[in-house]
């Protein structure tokens, strides 16, 4: 047969099977919901939640609608995954650094870590690490005290809180403008100088400049709990250090491949050039090494955003807790609850995927 | 052309629509028509077990003891129902579900009942399309907390943090008890009880919130139960039964009445022990209880002695409480879960 014709009927035949399926599905669902007297609605979305969210970034109270507390839980999950690729990237960049450093025991020490983690479950690890941080943080009444105003104790992290007008608007500004300045650094060509020795610092001014005019809040004892100011829950450190110790040591063998596949004679050139082993390392090898490494990267990250759900098993409010838990069980909405809480990963999930390819079309190199 | 595709989309909506209206109405039928003993019960026998819907874990309901067998009232309800059904109180198969997956669980059919501490609600009944059978356990949402707290009542939680299990009425109980009185109580959600229990050891939280007699199971699985004080006051009505999936009414019938037999064979003193011996008694009620008189295992689809077996496998509703919950075991009063003639709120329908 025609290579061609052939081709076509298989993917005509996968299609069709596909959209049978799909219907089979839908069909499945509508006669069963039938069958209970039940129907697909959206509605509940506008309805009073009536329960509280333990750890937000926006506002929230128990007179909000579902809908809104969707939002609400996936700022936290986009928060925890922010942070858990952050730490797991460094982590892990600095363990495959250590496995290839050529130094006996840091070497060993990389590879114990390794092996260790990536051999045990993700979930127990989480859990374990939970609790850990629970043992090691002091009771409420003997919190770790710095400066009068920042504690740490079991119950979290309590920061005191800036707000206040002047403060907002010199925030948003000085992070529009590195923002801007960030992308438009080679055609603007202000300075000579890199932009990441020249944009940290100006943020940081910015920061101090705003945080004179801020009126602050301080968290203070009162009664069970400290009140006012800002709290980083324990969840919250526990899953970032449980999930990015867990992808780390993923990152690091994704990182190590990346690097052994770059030609030895790239080193040792820069070596013969009179460059140190550091600046051969970074400034040589890893940029060639990241075109290799971001593919596979990209799925770690993706993992990472997936893996927060795991949160809920230790109380932090991300969506699957929040959304797939809490309202599912309050509006008894199984179907449309679900299909939100998938729409939602996998619209995140494709950004990120989409962000992370066009970085890597950016850095393949020309005709190769 | 565009016409004829809408034309064509519309046949086929009319044409979804129909089947869906044709099997809804065969459902329907169905539920009405079946004769007895009905779909649900047929299915158990054919398969040889009851599928029984439980919890993970909670002393006084379902625990799995050193030995790995299950134990609790809700156990007890299982094979007692798996007696009356098959004859044999052995033949179950156990699915321990979460609180957040539970009646996803029956609706799909995977369990044929679930008896699992839950509480009957309206949005259960409807939105979710499940018929709620019986209660067997009165219970109200309770505070476990640390003594050295020096909180009396409910009210004094003001600005507490309280641990507990996702998906469950516990947490909106919480908001609308927070919301009547003024206070303000945060909850912290987890999705088992005994990692809510560590975090409240660990100091995470000031307490633990459930109902009255899973609070009571919960502190005996404490380090020191000592240190730990149940709040008198409950926050909130919980009558916990036994759901089924709407649309088989023989089978609805079946455990209603296998709730009632229980519950009447501790008001007639038929227990355990003699049951087989009030075969000779005198009381019509204990006759047609025991399957002496009246037809009435025959009327449910099932033999008349669909009730003595249940009764024998591990005696009358008094008798279970008695086990699980009485002095010898968590030690829980039996308050509102006495009989209607006792001071309680268990009043059964009369077996006639």
């Amino acid at each position: 047969m025609n290579p061609r014709i052939k081709s076509w009927a298989w993917q005509g035949a996968a299609v069709i099977a596909v959209a049978l399926l799909a219907t089979w599905f839908s069909h499945n669902l509508s006669t069963n919901l039938a069958v209970r007297g039940m129907q697909v609605d959206f509605g509940f979305l506008a309805s009073r939640a009536g329960f509280d969210i333990p750890f937000r970034l926006v506002e929230w109270d128990s007179s909000y609608p579902y809908g809104w507390a969707l939002y609400v839980s996936g700022v936290n999950t986009l928060l925890a995954s922010a942070l858990i690729v952050v730490l797991a990237s460094l982590l892990g960049l600095a363990l495959a650094l250590m496995r290839l450093s050529g130094n006996p025991l840091a070497a060993g020490t990389s590879r114990a870590i390794i092996e260790l983690v990536r051999n045990t479950p993700q979930l127990v690890q989480i859990v374990f690490v939970y609790v850990a941080v629970l043992q090691v943080l002091p009771p409420m009444r003997q919190s770790i005290t710095w400066f009068g105003s920042i504690f740490l104790n079991v119950r979290g992290l309590y920061l005191p809180s800036p707000s206040g007008t002047a403060y907002d608007w010199i925030i948003t500004a000085t992070v529009v403008i590195v923002i801007a300045a960030a992308i438009l650094w080679r055609r603007l060509g202000l300075i000579a100088a890199p932009r990441l020795v020249v944009l940290p610092p100006i943020l940081i001014l910015g920061a101090v400049i705003a945080g004179f005019t801020a009126s602050w809040d301080h968290p203070v004892l009162r009664g069970f709990n400290f009140v006012g100011g800002t709290r980083v829950p324990p969840e919250l450190l526990a899953l970032v250090l449980g999930l990015g110790i867990y992808t780390s040591v993923f990152i690091a063998e994704i990182i190590r491949a990346a690097i052994e596949g770059i030609h030895r004679g790239q080193s040792e050139a820069a070596r013969s050039l009179g460059l140190t082993a550091n600046q051969s390392m970074f400034l040589v090898v890893l940029p060639q090494a990241l075109r290799i490494l971001i593919p596979p990267l990209t799925s770690q990250y993706l993992n990472v955003i997936k893996s927060t759900t795991l949160g809920a098993a230790i109380a932090y409010p991300e969506v699957l807790q929040i959304f797939a838990r809490t309202v599912l069980n309050q509006s008894g909405r199984a179907v449309e609850v679900m299909t939100l809480v998938l729409g939602v990963f996998l619209v995140v999930n494709l950004l990120t995927s989409a962000a992370m390819n066009a970085w890597n079309r950016r850095l393949t190199l020309q005709g190769r | 052309m565009q016409r004829l595709t809408k034309m064509m989309r519309r046949g086929v909506v009319a044409a979804m629509a129909g089947g869906i209206a044709a099997v809804f109405a065969g459902g329907v039928a169905m539920a009405q028509l079946a004769p007895p003993p009905g779909p649900t019960v047929e299915a158990i026998k054919k398969r040889g077990t009851l599928n029984c819907g439980i919890d993970t874990g909670v002393p006084g309901f379902a625990a799995q003891d050193a030995s790995g067998t299950w134990k609790g009232i809700d156990i007890d309800y299982c094979r007692a129902l798996a007696a009356a059904v098959l004859g044999d109180p052995a033949k179950i198969k156990y699915t321990p579900t979460t609180a957040a997956a539970r009646f996803t669980v029956l609706q799909s059919g995977e369990i044929d009942v679930l008896i699992r501490d839950s509480t009957l609600t309206f949005t259960r009944s409807t939105a979710l399309g499940l018929d709620q059978v019986a209660v067997n356990f009165y219970a109200g949402q309770g505070f476990l907390v640390r003594k050295a707290l020096g909180v009396a009542k409910a009210a004094d939680l003001q600005g507490a943090t309280i641990c507990t299990v996702t998906g469950a009425t516990l947490e909106l109980n919480i908001a609308d008890f927070a919301r009547s009185t003024g206070a303000k109580i945060g909850t912290l959600l987890f999705d088992k009880a005994e990692e809510a229990i560590a975090a409240m050891e660990a100091g995470r939280c000031d307490g633990y919130t459930d109902d009255s007699g899973s609070l009571a199971g919960m502190r005996s699985t404490l380090k020191v139960p000592a240190d730990w004080m149940v709040l008198p006051d409950l926050i909130s009505k919980e009558p916990l039964g036994i759901h089924i999936r709407s649309g088989d009414a023989r089978w609805q019938k079946i455990v209603f009445w296998l709730d009632t037999a229980l519950k009447s064979a501790e008001e007639f003193g038929v227990t355990k022990a003699n049951a087989d011996q009030m075969k000779s008694s005198k009381d019509p009620f204990i006759l047609r209880l025991v399957g002496v008189e009246g037809d009435f295992g025959k009327m449910l689809g099932l033999d008349n002695e669909w009730a003595l077996r249940a009764i024998k496998v591990a005696g009358n509703y008094g008798e279970l409480y008695d086990t699980h919950f009485g002095p010898k075991a968590l030690d829980l009063p039996r308050g509102m879960n006495n009989l209607y003639n006792k001071g309680g709120m268990h009043y059964t329908l009369p077996l006639r």
